[in-house]
């Protein structure tokens, strides 16, 4: 047995990396929320202004909804890509299964902003997709909703997060006990019933964690939109970092934070809950 | 000689009741021939028991009749049809899964339910033949229950439900029992043997556990490395087994290995007269069909050797004795318990009950 001096040293630095790290930028988050700016200086005046100003003018609103159609976008893109591949590659793909496998993750290897730009050289007016298309004289101009616009940004962050997807799901289809599939069709059904009466409900938890994982992780990006997004894929984190830059109203971006963190754990906990509801074991 | 009625039975043509005709079917996974042409008929209303070793083969038979592996080479028929180019759920075959396989996310119920509802059966239908199912494994009760809150036994009887709901030709029945405890067993053991009376459908029924096969089949197709070492009853099998392997397989034997010289046999210390041609010969001697000479008489049709008691192990109502007849020859004897045996004795054996086998 350890002593009690032993343990209290041992747990001593993770509390004080939680409590440096995590805790108390939450908490001056929390604070400076309700704080204001005058005269280019936060003062410390607890008030609700900036939940009031967040209420009032509607573009924030507007850019929260545009945030979350975005990531709900996404989530949608991504798990119709990453459940087929992930069906495949557990139920179908036999002897390449490791290599495919492999091919899935590689791409988390490759930094963020080298996709993001690549996907610039491909979407943009003079880039890829647009000399392919003119080349095939199906337009004369370049296309212009290819590149900064919504599109572009649920484009590339279904890319990047197709993996987050494919990976819960694949491991909840791989736990899926093989002879249950077996007694399915052993009892009548066929591959269509077997998939929607037994594959379907036993991986749902994987699912859910899946579409929470791009949700979530789509909500706080700022990255796509400000690399291939433009005005109109603007999202709620590139407002956040210019209110902490550029407008330096640290009290507003945080107000808008605190609303965003409080969406992100609601999301987290529901998906929790169903995830307990859903699985089996 | 028994050996060539044993052989025999499974060379017939193909009977009329046959249900099952199993042709010339071999499986090579790779380079490995897990099953090597196995011929094999099953008569409707029958309990067949394959028996074998792990690694026998006797898994992936049932596996191809149920349709989740295909023969490399040969056919199997039902009811005079083609049944190895169907897919699983075109088959009147129904399984029970070794480890049950009942669908965690769903009810007893539901589970119970399942092929009549893929079959797109009436919902009023649906709920008399399940209430009929559940009643049949005494089983009501659990309706609403989850598979993960049933007992062993009480999965089971759930998978023996939700298999025979769908009233299928043949039953297949990969080793059910096998995660059950001693006493589960045997009453498990008896019920399906009570069942499938009542119910004259003809059960498959895979196990490694011979006294198992014993209890409750018609006929033992024993398998070994493949092949079919031997197709007969129980009571065949264990009185005329076919072969030394046999022999030891089911139930416990005595292989005497001698040879036979101008119609003498000589098995170590033990000689007896027997008309045959000269050469290498076999015997299996079950331990019961020696008995205590105390006498010391013989009959002409006995054999008759005196041995030392190195061990005796009691068993309740009969007790196995290790007997020394010199040589380092060791017979196993087993009589009525009926107290110490120490020392030299007699015993005696039929010349009938030594019965020759092949290698």
């Amino acid at each position: 047995m350890y002593s009690r001096a032993y343990k209290t040293l041992a747990s001593l630095p993770p509390l004080l990396w939680v409590g440096l790290f995590l805790l108390l930028p939450y908490v001056l988050m929390f604070a400076h929320s309700f704080w204001t700016v005058r005269e280019g200086a936060v003062v410390h005046e607890w008030n609700l202004s900036n939940y009031l100003t967040l209420i009032s003018n509607p573009v924030y609103a507007d850019v929260l909804f545009r945030t979350m159609r975005i990531a709900a976008s996404v989530t949608l893109c991504s798990l119709l890509l990453g459940y087929p591949l992930a069906y495949y590659l557990s139920f179908h793909a036999g002897a390449r299964k490791e290599l495919l496998y492999q091919l899935v993750i590689v791409p988390l290897w490759v930094s963020y902003l080298v996709r993001g730009y690549a996907w610039k050289t491909i979407l943009g007016s003079e880039g890829v997709l647009n000399g392919f298309l003119q080349y095939l004289h199906l337009t004369q101009e370049p296309v212009a909703f290819l590149l900064y616009s919504p599109f572009a940004v649920v484009l590339v962050l279904t890319h990047i997060y197709t993996p987050f997807v494919f990976l819960p799901i694949y491991a909840a289809l791989e736990h899926i006990p093989r002879p249950l599939v077996e007694a399915s069709q052993d009892l009548g059904a066929g591959s269509a019933q077997t998939f929607f009466r037994v594959i379907l409900p036993l991986s749902l938890p994987g699912l859910l964690a899946g579409a929470t994982f791009a949700f979530v992780l789509s909500l706080g990006d700022f990255l796509a939109p400000l690399l291939v997004g433009g005005a109109s894929g603007t999202m709620i984190a590139n407002v956040v970092q210019s209110l902490f830059g550029a407008a330096f109203d640290w009290p507003l971006g945080a107000a808008i934070s605190v609303c965003i963190l409080i969406i992100t754990i609601s999301l987290l906990f529901l998906s929790e809950r169903l995830e307990k509801r859903w699985s089996f074991k | 000689m028994s050996s060539t009625a044993a052989s025999a039975e499974h060379l017939l043509p193909a009977s009329p009741a046959a249900l099952l005709e199993v042709r010339g079917v071999a499986k090579r996974f790779g380079t490995r021939d897990v099953l090597k042409d196995i011929s094999l008929n099953v008569a409707s209303g029958e309990f067949l028991t394959l028996l074998g070793e792990s690694g026998s083969g006797k898994t992936t038979l049932l596996r191809l009749i149920a349709g989740f592996e295909q023969p490399t080479s040969g056919q199997i028929w039902m009811s005079g049809e083609r049944l190895d180019t169907l897919p699983p759920y075109k088959r009147r075959v129904n399984t029970v899964f070794q480890n049950y396989a009942l669908f965690p996310h769903l009810s007893v119920r539901e589970n119970v339910s399942y092929g009549l509802r893929v079959k797109k059966t009436s919902p009023k239908e649906i709920g008399g033949r399940v209430d009929e199912a559940l009643r049949m494994v005494k089983m009501q009760e659990f309706a609403a229950s989850r598979p993960s809150k049933l007992s062993g036994g009480q999965q089971q009887r759930v998978a023996l439900a939700r298999a025979l709901i769908n009233r299928p030709q043949l039953l297949l029945l990969d080793e059910p029992l096998s995660a059950l405890d001693a006493n589960l067993r045997k009453q498990m053991q008896s019920e399906l043997k009570a069942l499938q009376r009542e119910l004259g459908i003809t059960f498959l029924f895979v196990t490694h556990d011979q006294e198992e096969a014993m209890a409750l089949s018609d006929r033992i197709a024993l398998l070994r490395d493949g092949a079919l070492e031997q197709v007969a009853s129980p009571r065949e099998i264990y009185a005329h087994p076919a072969t030394a392997y046999t022999a030891e397989f089911i139930g416990q034997t005595n292989l005497l290995r001698g040879e036979i010289r101008r119609s003498i046999v000589t098995c170590g210390v033990l000689r007896w007269p027997l008309e045959d041609a000269d050469g290498p010969a076999t015997f299996s001697l079950r331990p019961e069909a020696i008995r205590l000479c105390s006498d010391g008489k013989r009959q002409t049709s006995e054999v008759k050797f005196h041995g030392t008691v190195r061990q005796q192990i009691y068993g309740g109502a009969t007790e196995l004795l290790e007997v020394d007849c010199g040589a380092d020859q060791l017979l196993r004897v087993r009589l009525p318990a009926s107290g110490l045996i120490t020392g030299e004795n007699d015993f005696v054996f039929t010349l009938a009950d030594a019965i020759r086998v092949k290698e």
